[in-house]
């Protein structure tokens, strides 16, 4: 644990307890989930877990400030909850009632909430990169030090406005930070049948700007890595890649049994479980066992009043299906 | 419809539309361009000569050829404060950004429980005329006009350019902006600062008694020539200028086609799912005891365009066609 330990030496015992802490609000949030999804509690059939992956949105989103903004995708319910999403806006989102984060909706693939700078999930794979892209630009056309992240797998890095995207960002040097959550899988096709240069940092290479290879599991790692890449971006140093490598535990969705996967692969990611690892890292700096109870009991308490809440909230109603379809409304619209 | 327009002034299409865009960049510091070669080039077709020189790179911004970042990004910034107007130059390669248009600007504020607005213009050059071929020619209004959550636009006249603009731009909406090529030399009155023209609203460009054609863009010239011409042997058309095509003002177009019973759509882009064919279908379900001859459609046939002028223009609906197809209304 002599790596843990020498960790330790740059942070504190809280920021380590914080970011357990996030994570362990998110890997509990999607267990209470899909225990819903199973019942048939949830308004909508498609919805997909990040556990596993929680490093990844805890680590960045630590490093970020209030004004900043955030897209993130379809397995989004860890980036929406790591922004500092509410509890409360999830679990009433996920079961269609009026007081979700989109007025139930959008569930679980389109969160959102513009207080906290979070620009929504997207389920168009990539379809959000060029949103953070733009709103990078205009953060840096009006000389603001809003940094923008952008989430999204490694699916995303294969579709072509990801190109257009980073190059764009990379020529103006806009200040947003690409995370690739590369879980290695785009659905079914593994990550060396999608790409011929596995390496983030050397795709970075070829848009001249800086990428790096991360260790996702790792938290402390990924927030390192988060904080340099923010760091840079909000001094106007442009954009940076950061291939954040992880691992989806459960399939890609309810009915993905995972077979195009090995169990011996699926074995080895398991026992680098992120709250496993911060975990031991708690222990080997003191934390005493009953502060990550504590923690885990106040989690299971915000995740039942959450549930409360979103069942005393009124069912998103067919009489308002209609509102929004535009902001600025005409005397002809339906 | 509010505003002026000059007596005195004339102006192009073209001409009009720059003075829209000057105008609402000085008015709102958030009206930003970006496009390919909307800057240093003044824009493929010079509508934005000049407002690089006047407004500086900060708000005049010259894109790489990338159409889906393009209209992404104007959507992330319109998200943050923006008002962006971005440049496809032509209707052809929207196709590159259909995404960004159709499931992500035209849905943002729906999706998202009305938390964020999209108030961006995506101005589009479409249309024949210049044997640009079948991927420079397109018109594909009824695609967008398809997708609820977008406001499509497409005006004649440089004075309903200048005001349909300016209200897009002010708009919180996205708004797809179609300017059709042959338009861009036309002259006519000019607006001043204050003229803005409600989206959503039709006008009549001429009244008449005996029958109603329906279209908009380019046609609108080419049915008033027909009007003109039919006028002389006693046949007095009334011509709807649609201007905008999402939402549709049904309402002028039912008000004129019950006072006339005979209706004829006309359009540039071919026919099977156009909008002729929804324009159409309406006038029938509502009035069908009134009409007296059934709802006509004329437009391109549903063909690829081909680059070879000669081939192009018999292919689309001219002044001599609609002149038939008002005679064999008037005979049915």
């Amino acid at each position: 644990m002599s790596v843990f330990d020498q960790d330790t030496r740059i942070v504190d015992v809280s920021t380590l307890v914080r970011l357990y802490r996030g994570m362990v609000r998110i890997r509990r949030a999607e267990e209470r989930i899909l225990e819903l999804l199973l019942q048939n509690r949830l308004s909508s059939t498609m919805c997909h877990v990040s556990i596993g992956q929680e490093a990844v949105a805890v680590g960045v989103c630590d490093v970020l400030r209030p004004e900043d903004y955030v897209t993130s995708t379809h397995r989004g319910h860890g980036h929406f909850l790591a922004r500092g999403g509410a509890m409360s806006a999830l679990m009433a989102e996920l079961m269609g009632r009026e007081t979700g984060a989109c007025r139930g909706r959008g569930s679980s693939m389109h969160l959102v909430d513009a207080s906290i700078g979070h620009l929504g999930s997207n389920a168009i794979v990539g379809g959000h990169i060029p949103i953070a892209t733009g709103a990078a630009l205009w953060s840096s056309l009006t000389g603001q030090s809003r940094v923008a992240v952008s989430f999204f797998g490694d699916g995303a890095t294969t579709e072509g406005i990801f190109h257009e995207a980073v190059n764009f960002a990379a020529v103006r040097g806009l200040p947003v930070v690409f995370v690739i959550e590369n879980n290695h899988y785009a659905m079914s096709l593994p990550w060396e049948r999608a790409t011929a240069q596995p390496s983030v940092a050397r795709k970075a290479e070829g848009y001249g700007i800086i990428g790096v290879d991360v260790d996702g599991q790792d938290v402390l790692a990924v927030r390192e890595a988060a904080d340099q890449a923010v760091s840079r971006a909000r001094r106007g140093e442009g954009p940076t890649l950061l291939g954040v490598e992880t691992y989806r535990f459960l399939g890609h969705s309810r009915g993905d049994p995972s077979t195009y996967r090995d169990r011996e692969e699926e074995q080895r990611w398991h026992a680098r479980d992120p709250l496993l690892l911060e975990k031991i890292r708690l222990s080997a700096a003191g934390v005493a066992g009953d502060v990550t109870e504590s923690l885990e009991r106040e989690i299971e308490a915000e995740i039942v009043a959450a549930m409360e809440f979103a069942e005393a909230g009124p069912i998103a109603s067919v009489d308002e299906v209609f509102s929004d379809i535009y902001a600025t409304p005409l005397g002809g619209d339906q | 419809m509010t505003g002026t327009l000059s007596s005195a002034r004339t102006v192009s299409f073209r001409d009009a539309l720059r003075e829209a865009l000057h105008e609402e960049m000085e008015a709102d510091e958030s009206v930003i361009l970006l496009g390919e070669d909307v800057g240093r080039y003044g824009g493929a077709y010079a509508v934005s000569r000049g407002l690089l020189e006047r407004f500086g790179e900060r708000r005049v911004i010259d894109t790489p050829m990338s159409e889906a970042l393009i209209v992404g990004a104007a959507l992330g910034a319109a998200m943050v404060g923006a008002r962006p107007v971005a440049e496809i130059m032509y209707m052809d390669f929207v196709t590159l950004a259909m995404d960004n248009l159709v499931n992500q600007a035209a849905k943002v504020h729906y999706m998202f429980g009305g938390q964020f607005n999209a108030p961006l213009v995506v101005r589009v050059q479409q249309g024949t005329g210049r044997g640009a071929g079948s991927q420079h020619s397109q018109s594909l209004e009824g695609w967008f006009a398809h997708v609820p959550g977008l406001k499509v636009v497409a005006p004649s006249t440089p004075a309903d350019a200048k005001g349909l603009l300016k209200a897009a731009i002010r708009d919180n909406d996205p708004v797809l902006f179609i300017e059709h090529k042959g338009l861009y030399p036309r002259k006519g009155a000019a607006a001043e600062v204050d003229h803005v023209v409600p989206l959503g609203v039709a006008d009549v460009k001429r009244t008449g008694t005996d029958v109603t054609i329906v279209t908009w863009s380019n046609h609108v010239h080419i049915a008033l020539e027909a009007a003109e011409r039919l006028s002389a042997d006693g046949v007095s058309v009334e011509v709807v200028d649609m201007r905008c095509l999402a939402p549709l003002d049904m309402t002028t177009v039912l008000d004129s086609a019950g006072s006339t019973r005979r209706v004829l759509v006309l359009h540039e882009a071919c026919r099977t799912g156009g909008l002729g064919a929804e324009i159409a279908a309406t006038v029938g379900e509502q009035l069908f005891g009134e009409l007296a001859a059934p709802v006509r459609r004329l437009t391109a046939p549903d063909v690829v365009l081909p680059a070879h002028t000669e081939l192009e223009r018999t292919l689309i609906p001219d002044v001599e066609d609609v002149v038939l197809a008002v005679r064999d209304l008037l005979s049915s």
